[in-house]
């Protein structure tokens, strides 16, 4: 996709390590924000983006409530928290209850970002064990967006992205080695 | 499941003027976002079919409206919910309102009450619950019914005695509540220094003077201009030396409160130092 106005990354169990491996060849110059929404325990929040940010040249860090998505710019969303965006592009925050027993789920952001940027969205749903985020992706597919998985062969658990491929039409399905790329050219 | 889009953005438009004219409910300063995703998710578990009639049953059926407030505004609390922050009350804040001769605090937004009995618990273990009165308000009566009866199911009570001991409980959390089938009824003791009654933020005015108010992950659902209204609300509500405590991701940065409080370390805890 040209043009392309935000990309959200989901993943569960095994995701860490592929954010780890692409963020380190993310070109500094991208016109977009990346959100990322990984299950994890509660309260390891500073931690998470501490260690992302020593992999990347761009800003890392924890969502805030009512902050505008800025290109350039990794947002965390914060354990115990759903994420959602706001028509003006701010961020919303919701405790509410647990989608597929995860907060933050990642259907409720994908689900949330595709009623927004529409067509100029694009997800990437990585390695995990639970199928949170592949609702999501549908939605995001309806509204005109861009859908991404991990190559489940290359995946530590391959559950979330097999049933994002049964369940959803996938545009790419990615390797590790492919993903940073493939993010680069969305600009 | 997800919630489908069934709710457009001008229908949650008129879902809200047709409430704040109807029953004097201002939902005009929320944030769209979630109130939307609590709209559809009542459509959806309802299993409404129309627009027309979910609108048609808002407006027409007071019982259905109470369901709608109940439903659309987030009910979600645990006991002793982020342990650290109740670290910081045990070990700062009540403390040093142990000299007074009376506290009262104030919990804005209480939902169904854990929280209250949180407060009380700790406020007895520091000798303080008996010059204590906890004001507990919501905006929803129904969650406040069940507040007063300070009944939470049992099988919570493993991941609350967790929270309590992570946050310096040291007694035995069992001893605070008896078991009664599937529900465990908490002391009468703790339910007997609690005034619980409904109150809007949005559109309620001060009510007493506090020493400390709590309000944590409600303003996150407010857009910042009725956050900083509601920020007001409580700087009117508190003392000097007062603390206000607020949810992990609020804050009263950038308010026009700000520069009269002074944050407490790392906590989300600020004390009104004028």
């Amino acid at each position: 996709m040209k043009g392309c106005k935000a990309l959200i990354i989901g993943g569960s169990a095994g995701s860490l390590d592929v954010l780890l491996k692409i963020f380190p060849a993310i070109d500094k110059d991208i016109t977009f924000p990346i959100v990322i929404v990984v299950h994890r325990k509660k309260g390891t929040d500073s931690l998470l983006a501490d260690l992302l940010a020593t992999k990347t040249f761009l800003k890392v860090k924890e969502a805030e409530e009512k902050e505008t998505l800025l290109a350039g710019t990794i947002y965390i969303v914060p354990s115990d928290y759903h994420f959602l965006v706001e028509k003006n592009l701010t961020i919303s925050l919701d405790t509410s209850e647990k989608v597929n027993y995860s907060r933050p789920s990642i259907d409720v952001t994908f689900h949330s970002a595709a009623e927004v940027y529409k067509d100029k969205l694009v997800c990437l749903l990585l390695s995990g064990s639970n199928s949170d985020g592949v609702n999501g992706l549908i939605e995001v597919k309806r509204f005109g967006g861009e859908t991404c998985v991990q190559d489940p062969i290359s995946a530590q658990v391959d559950y979330m992205p097999k049933q994002a491929i049964l369940k959803a039409k996938i545009d790419h399905v990615l390797s590790i080695e492919e993903m940073a790329n493939y993010i680069n050219l969305l600009k | 499941m997800p919630y489908l889009s069934a709710i457009t953005d001008e229908q949650t438009e008129t879902l809200i003027s047709d409430v704040l004219q109807l029953y004097g409910y201002d939902f005009t300063g929320y944030s769209r976002a979630s109130l939307k995703r609590r709209l559809n998710r009542l459509y959806s578990l309802d299993r409404q079919v129309s627009f027309a009639e979910f609108r048609y049953k808002i407006n027409n059926d007071s019982v259905y409206f109470k369901r709608f407030v109940e439903q659309i505004t987030v009910n979600v609390t645990e006991m002793f919910r982020d342990p650290n922050f109740y670290k910081a009350l045990r070990n700062k804040v009540l403390p040093s309102l142990g000299t007074y001769p009376f506290i009262r605090i104030w919990l804005a937004g209480c939902s169904t009450g854990e929280e209250a009995y949180s407060m009380a618990i700790v406020l007895q273990e520091l000798n303080l619950l008996k010059k204590a009165l906890i004001y507990a308000t919501d905006i929803n009566p129904t969650v406040l019914e069940k507040a007063a009866q300070g009944m939470f199911p049992l099988s919570q009570m493993k991941q609350y005695s967790e929270n309590y001991i992570e946050s310096g409980g040291t007694k035995d959390f069992s001893s605070y509540y008896s078991a009664n089938y599937s529900l465990a009824k908490f002391n009468s003791e703790l339910r007997d220094k609690m005034i619980f009654s409904t109150h809007n933020l949005v559109s309620d005015h001060s009510f007493n003077e506090f020493q400390l108010i709590l309000c944590r992950n409600v303003l996150i659902y407010f857009d910042r201009d009725l956050q900083y209204k509601v920020l007001q609300l409580f700087d009117g509500s508190l003392e000097k030396l007062g603390y206000l405590a607020l949810g992990t991701k609020e804050t009263t940065d950038f308010s026009p409160i700000s520069k009269r409080y002074v944050r407490l370390d790392t906590d989300k805890i600020w004390r009104k130092m004028v």
